[in-house]
């Protein structure tokens, strides 16, 4: 074969294989949707985390701001410990709401920043203080027993 | 009864040592493949040629594979899905299991066979017919001018390859998910995006297929490059090539998933 016609096909074969990369990147991953340059870390300290992740989502009015990066246990004050990323763009009040949410019935869990009304923002590596542990299903399903027992007990 | 077990013993210390001689040999070959491969990159055309014959003409397979996997994927998974009433899952579970597993593992059993057992029946036959020693007669290197090009040329095409099939594969579940059975298209689409991570996911499965092709390519040109120069020795070779690279593609990819994926 002519080494033109050659180098043509070697080359639309390249071409062709790095669109897939990025039709992957674009289209079937997040990159261009969730693209964060910039980014301060704040940390918060939750009673239960239920089942978040480190790469869950964090959330607030439903946009996605930031990302969880890594959870641990503070042996202290027997507490877990997130650290989260958020975007640089978006700066909330020092008095934040931090609460771990579900999406959906069944679906993965999230934390979402619910802003108040302070004057200063959170600054990286801040701690947020009120926070919101992860509503469990077996204790929820416990405590529902146990108030139709009070109920049933009172009936009587 | 002592006789007996001295000559199983001997004849397994024989393997062994067998093995372990031809894995030496192989790592021998492999680094001098390394070593002499700076003419595939002055001389580019030679690895451009061999990018032809192991990528582009593996294309038609790879991409019709790749569509067919994505619409049985689509078909399974909605099958599965809809039964928890979650179908809009779907393209998640499609672009998941392509970009992660599937695509870098099918689409390298398939340059395998496709590619890899070409380059060893070329080489074992070269071999064969003495075309390796006239080229050492005339002073030209066989790695550096033969062997070192087809090595690039593996790497270079199979990560590209994997790509295409991962994509077409995608495209595949969404003719059945979105076109044929209905599923909506808002949903199937952000969903996806949602668990696709770009650097956790799609990064890891082009550093998978990248591992892959240097493996199969590896292989193949050891074992034409060691095949005895007889029909049966070519015919031998180039079957051990398919099995070979397979299960090296098969272990080495739960190897990187265990090491990629852990603790997700």
């Amino acid at each position: 074969m002519e080494r033109k016609t050659l180098d043509l096909w070697v080359g639309l074969f390249v071409v062709a294989g790095l669109a897939a990369v990025l039709v992957l990147a674009m289209k079937v991953g997040n990159l261009s949707t969730f693209n964060m340059s910039e980014s301060y870390e704040l940390k918060a300290d939750f009673g239960n985390i239920g089942g978040l992740k480190a790469r869950a989502p964090v959330k607030s009015a439903g946009v996605v701001v930031g990302r969880v990066t890594n959870i641990s246990f503070d042996n202290a004050s027997y507490r877990a410990r997130v650290t989260m990323v958020v975007d640089k763009r978006y700066q909330f009040p020092k008095d934040t709401f931090a609460k771990i949410l579900t999406a959906g019935l069944l679906g993965e869990q999230y934390i979402g920043l619910d802003p108040g009304g302070d004057e200063v923002n959170l600054k990286s590596g801040d701690n947020i203080a009120k926070t919101e542990p992860a509503m469990v299903l077996e204790s929820l399903i416990s405590k529902f027993m146990f108030d139709k027992a009070a109920d049933g007990d009172a009936k009587k | 009864m002592l006789e007996r077990a001295i000559t199983g013993i001997r004849g397994t210390g024989h393997r062994v040592v067998n093995g372990v001689w031809r894995l030496g040999y192989a790592s021998r070959f492999f680094l001098a493949v390394l070593l002499h491969s700076s003419m595939s990159f002055r001389r580019f055309h030679l690895t451009i040629k061999e990018i032809y014959f192991s990528g582009v003409l593996s294309l038609i397979i790879i991409l019709v594979s790749g569509l067919f996997v994505g619409m049985v994927l689509g078909l399974q998974g909605y099958e599965t899905l809809q039964k928890y009433g979650s179908e809009s899952a779907l393209g998640t579970l499609v672009a998941l299991s392509l970009v992660r597993e599937l695509g870098p593992v099918l689409a390298a059993l398939l340059f395998a066979s496709r590619a890899g057992s070409a380059i060893t029946a070329e080489i074992g036959l070269m071999k064969a017919t003495e075309q390796i020693s006239a080229m050492e007669m005339m002073a030209v290197d066989p790695i550096a001018r033969v062997v070192a090009p087809r090595f690039w040329a593996g790497v270079i095409s199979m990560p590209l390859l994997a790509a295409m099939f991962s994509a077409t594969g995608v495209f595949g579940g969404y003719l059945i998910g979105v076109v044929l059975i209905g599923v909506d298209e808002g949903q199937f689409w952000s969903q996806m995006q949602a668990a696709v991570d770009f650097r956790q996911d799609v990064m890891n499965g082009v550093i998978k297929s990248c591992v892959f092709g240097v493996a199969i390519t590896a292989i193949a040109l050891f074992e034409g490059y060691d095949a005895p120069p007889t029909a049966e020795g070519v015919s031998h070779a180039t079957t051990r090539t398919v099995v070979t690279s397979a299960l090296a593609v098969l272990a080495l990819d739960f190897i990187l998933t265990a090491f990629m994926f852990r603790g997700l």
